[in-house]
């Protein structure tokens, strides 16, 4: 594909409100919770206190008898999906004969309000027989841990290896042997990470409608529709025909709403009692019950001349996403390293089951934990060769033509270019005060293209409507109305983008891997450029000239030359004005599997200062450099490098989910589960490098997750420097500080 | 549950003391609402104080203020002489929550949750503040510190509730300040904390001391052998040492979620000792 970079662009790269906004903040978006239907149920989730253990018996008949409950529907309720992939997301949304997390979903009622479903919970009898649990991924890992899913353990263990022990992965090229041999400096250290929660604002709220006649709508808030309507379809027994879901405005999902959690519960109790039935999660079932992040636990590698280059790298990745298997962990292992140029390097990956609620997606999953461990070696390393740490990046590079450390050949890519901007800016050199430090950390994000329907009609009066099929989490609909704008000529307050339900379009992959941008951009310029072609031949017909003599600029068909004849332009406007007299209504459309995604990379620049009597930990400048490909939206690629800047720096500081010994989370709410709030942090200054994607006809890469890469290292760096002693724990919270001094001797 | 706006003390506490379920009292509700939405307590009866008169005012009273136990946060930090007089009662107030929240919450509501980590009592203690209580067979006064007993539980018998908090007048050359950590910079709960108040006689020496010590024990502790490594000096470097070493050895703290003793032990001393010198310069001294 041939991308336009000399293109003069009039609507991308400018900065138009977005379209969503208004109706966000005066409070008129309908979100999850705001559906409503007549005669709706309200339905309520009961939920294990234990981490693991055996249900021996339910018994919901008080439940049943209370005035107003209409429906009560256990694991017994559910049938067997054929994909073992869908029983493990069925499994997690509610049990079946054992309970593997606390906060596991047991039983679940439909009643005339939420206090009678409240009440009737209070009478569901169960009977539990404790089994022996391990909420630590290293614990889980060890010899002798319990086994919490027989049957599913990676067919090779080493001795030794617990069963708990369920995915494995393998990457890398050249002779790790003879790499650490050539090298001046081996440093091999060990890391963890505690798992996090995407923290969005909006917990995952539902409403299920299901008929008598075997249909059924579904509205929710999910950053993939057509992937709800897969999974509750296969869940319900149904075909996908007979499920319409609609999703809602979304208030943040960042990778945590690509599953599903009361959706099929709520379609089971609208199923049973005849009557559309409401969820809404509460924040704590939130906590305990949907999917955070991965916890890991690391060991890093790496050899390296006196000057600074790699020689070797190594990483060996053990990861939890709870307690069913999940693969995770490989895209950190392909993730690790994939910022240099490596001679030799191998990174292993394993999975490990825990008593924890299954993992989902967070922003650039996998990769933020095992870039950590990488990025702190090389700052550890460049601080005993005395270099300066942002050199020895840019010395190792990655470039064009760089075999990745995942197998790919790069082709143009934008790191080192990332890296000169971070070193030319004045952050890089800005004195610092008592106390206080510099971290820096490289990132890298594979980002995805994927399954993308787009339809595009042009109205009557020449305004158009884009019906596309992903949940709008980062301000797509402005992006995606600013390229069809840009492509047929016309200003950007014509075209008004939605997204439509499963029944609307084509198959959408999910709100996932930064592809919507790309992807749907891609799919829109293309349906657009079908509209385009199709207007042509209208202008054409009326003309009476062949229609490969009409071509189209700024918003209007015209002859390409004086031997095509002598017509002025014929505007969008009017062609659309005569559409019913030439053919009929007017629209384009465009379906693909898009390839060609084109990686990011990114460099952040972090100045902590630490209270070297509590442990404080401040941050007090904060630089994103980050190649966007092109923009289409600057402050919403702006507003994406700040987001994915600020939850790393939760995850560095303070954020951890924290189970006790009782295998029960401890902190399942906002109060202890410590985001950062705005007053924690500065200004997160953006850079935007603009280098072109070749899979893109505006070069556009994805630019959503890889902001979420760099914090944890170069807050971690930061740290390391100003208190003397190396932070591989996180998060870093004050008391890991005072204790990592106070063991040091600092 | 039934919800009561009591409209005289009296009343309030009849309608307590009558209940054979759980009776609750609502001041500004930052607390129980969210622990009745979180379906951790149901009560059967609500009683509502805030509209009970005087429930809601700020008096002076021999020299020092009566704050009526409705008085919110938001409220109190608007009365410019109770400001300027108790900078570090009111601080330790202010921080409780958001704005939003500021505008609801009460100290006696932050002193009646009895959480070991509640941000308005250990300034009031250091204050030297008592309470009036409410009770079936009248109204009592006691010491603000004699009020939580362990975590969650308070010295009210049944039929009882503060009315007002009452802090006394200031000798002069005195100075409060209240100091928490917390790893954010706001909306969070206290790891460890410290109240202090101190009198300074012309010369500059520190006749009277009362420090406050939060989050490192059931209750706040009452650090009168901490108090008493500043009474005589000037409080200079090595009385601030003293006094930071008498905290930490005084500190009986728990590890939890929000820290580790050890952690919370050396911090508590940071802080009882930044809070004195804060306190200093406020007393002019």
């Amino acid at each position: 594909m041939t991308t336009d970079t000399k293109r003069n662009f009039k609507v991308v790269g400018t900065r138009p409100n977005r379209p969503d906004g208004v109706d966000k903040v005066t409070g008129r978006a309908m979100y999850g919770a705001d559906a409503t239907a007549p005669g709706m149920l309200w339905g309520k989730v009961l939920r294990s206190p234990h981490p693991h253990a055996e249900i021996v018996s339910i018994d919901t008949s008080e439940a049943m008898k209370l005035p107003g409950v209409q429906a009560v529907v256990t694991g017994a309720d559910f049938g067997d999906p054929e994909s073992l992939f869908v029983s493990d997301v069925q499994e997690h949304c509610m049990a079946k004969d054992r309970v593997y997390y606390d906060g596991h979903a047991v039983a679940a009622v439909a009643a005339t309000s939420a206090s009678t479903a409240a009440k009737a919970l209070k009478l569901i009898k169960i009977v539990y027989k404790p089994l022996p649990h391990v909420t630590d991924v290293d614990a889980a890992f060890a010899h002798g841990a319990p086994v919490i899913m027989h049957h599913r353990a990676f067919e090779i263990l080493p001795p030794g290896t617990s069963a708990n022990a369920t995915n494995f992965c393998e990457f890398g090229h050249g002779d790790l042997h003879e790499g650490f041999a050539k090298a001046d400096l081996i440093v091999e250290r060990s890391f963890r990470t505690a798992a996090t929660h995407q923290g969005y604002i909006e917990p995952n709220a539902c409403l299920a409608s299901y008929s008598s006649d075997g249909r059924a709508d579904l509205w929710c808030c999910t950053q993939g529709h057509y992937h709800v309507r897969d999974l509750c379809a296969q869940i319900m027994g149904m075909e996908a025909a007979q499920l319409r879901v609609t999703a809602s405005e979304i208030g943040g999902g960042f990778g945590g709403k690509t599953s599903i959690y009361v959706e099929p519960v709520a379609l089971m109790l609208s199923k049973k009692s005849g009557r559309p039935v409401k969820m809404v999660m509460s924040r704590e079932e939130v906590f305990r019950a949907t999917g955070p992040t991965i916890s890991s636990s690391m060991d890093v590698k790496i050899g390296m001349t006196k000057d600074g280059r790699m020689t070797a790298g190594q990483a060996v990745i053990r990861a939890s996403g709870g307690a069913w298997p999940s693969g995770t962990m490989e895209m950190g292992a392909q993730a690790a390293f994939a910022c240099y140029d490596m001679p030799a390097v191998k990174t292993i990956g394993w999975n490990v089951l825990t008593n924890r609620p299954k993992e989902s997606a967070y922003r650039a999953p996998g990769a933020p934990t095992a870039i950590f461990g990488v990025e702190s070696v090389i700052d550890e390393m460049s601080q005993k060769l005395g270099l300066d740490p942002l050199e020895v990046r840019i010395l190792n590079a990655a470039d064009a033509g760089t075999l990745s450390s995942y197998g790919p050949t790069f082709n143009q890519i934008g790191l080192k270019a990332t890296l000169e901007a971070a070193k030319n800016h004045p952050h890089y050199k800005a004195p610092l005060g008592p106390n206080q430090a510099r971290g820096l950390s490289c990132g890298f994000w594979f980002n995805f293209g994927g399954n993308t329907s787009v339809s595009l009609a042009v109205n009557t009066d020449g305004t158009v409507n884009i019906t596309e099929g992903n949940p709008d989490i980062g301000g797509s609909r402005a992006s995606i109305g600013m390229m069809a704008a840009e492509e047929l000529g016309i200003p950007f307050a014509d075209v008004r983008t939605i997204i439509g339900d499963t029944a609307s379009i084509g198959h959408n992959d999910t709100t996932d891997g930064s592809r919507v941008t790309f992807a749907v951009g891609l799919a829109t310029i293309r349906a657009a450029r079908d509209a385009i072609q199709k207007m042509c031949h209208r202008a054409a017909q009326i003309w009476d000239i062949d229609p490969d003599a009409v071509e189209w600029e700024d918003g209007a068909a015209k002859p390409s030359g004086p031997n095509a004849g002598q017509f002025p332009p014929m505007t969008i406007k009017e062609i659309a004005a005569n559409a019913f007299r030439t053919g009929g209504p007017i629209a384009g459309h465009h379906e693909v599997n898009a390839d060609g995604a084109g990686v990011s990379f990114g460099v952040h620049i972090a100045d902590v200062e630490v209270d070297p009597e509590t442990a404080h930990t401040l941050i007090k400048r904060y630089t994103v450099f980050q190649d966007a490909g092109k923009a289409v939206h600057p402050s919403y690629v702006e507003g994406q490098m700040q987001g994915g800047a600020v939850q790393g720096i939760g995850w560095a500081l303070n954020e951890e989910y924290i189970y006790g010994a009782d295998g029960r989370l401890q902190n399942a709410g906002f109060l202890d589960y410590r985001i950062p709030v705005a007053s924690d942090l500065p200004m997160i200054d953006a850079v935007i490098l603009e280098i072109p994607n070749p899979g893109h006809p505006y070069g556009v890469r994805g630019v959503g997750e890889t902001g979420i890469v760099p914090p944890l290292a170069a807050v971690a760096n930061a740290v390391t420097r100003a208190v003397g002693t190396r932070m591989t724990d996180l998060p870093i919270s004050p008391p890991k500080i005072m204790a990592a001094k106070a063991a040091a001797g600092k | 549950m039934r919800y009561v706006a009591a409209t005289t003390a009296e009343e309030a506490s009849a309608l307590l003391a009558a209940e054979t379920g759980l009776a609750k009292v609502l001041g500004g509700g930052t607390d129980i609402l969210v622990q009745m939405r979180a379906g951790m307590v149901e009560p059967a009866l609500l009683v509502d104080i805030k509209k009970i008169p005087g429930l809601r005012e700020i008096k002076s009273e021999a020299g020092g203020f009566r704050i009526g136990a409705g008085v919110s946060g938001a409220e109190l930090m608007r009365h410019s002489a109770f400001a300027t007089t108790w900078p570090g009662a009111l601080e330790g107030f202010n921080l409780i929550g958001s704005t939003q929240v500021q505008g609801r919450a009460t100290m006696a509501g932050n002193l009646c949750n009895a959480s070991p980590a509640g941000d308005a009592v250990p300034g009031l203690v250091a204050a030297g503040a008592t309470v009036r209580i409410q009770g079936p067979k009248g109204q009592r006064d006691c010491p603000i510190e004699d009020v939580p007993v362990s975590p969650g539980k308070t010295s009210l018998a049944k039929g009882e509730f503060i009315t007002s908090i009452f802090l006394p007048a200031k000798p002069a050359r005195t100075g409060d300040a209240y100091l928490r950590f917390i790893p954010r910079t706001e909306m969070d709960i206290a790891v460890a904390s410290a109240g202090v108040c101190l009198t300074f006689d012309a010369s500059g020496t520190c006749t009277a001391a009362r420090v406050a010590l939060g989050a490192v024990a059931p209750t706040v502790i009452v650090a009168h052998d901490a108090a008493k490594t500043l009474i005589g000096t000037k409080v200079d470097a090595a009385a601030l040492d003293a006094l930071q070493a008498a905290a930490t050895a005084l500190a009986r703290p728990i590890s939890d979620k929000r820290g580790t003793a050890d952690y919370r032990r050396e911090t508590v001393g940071v802080l009882a000792r930044r809070a004195a010198q804060i306190a200093k310069t406020r007393a002019g001294a």
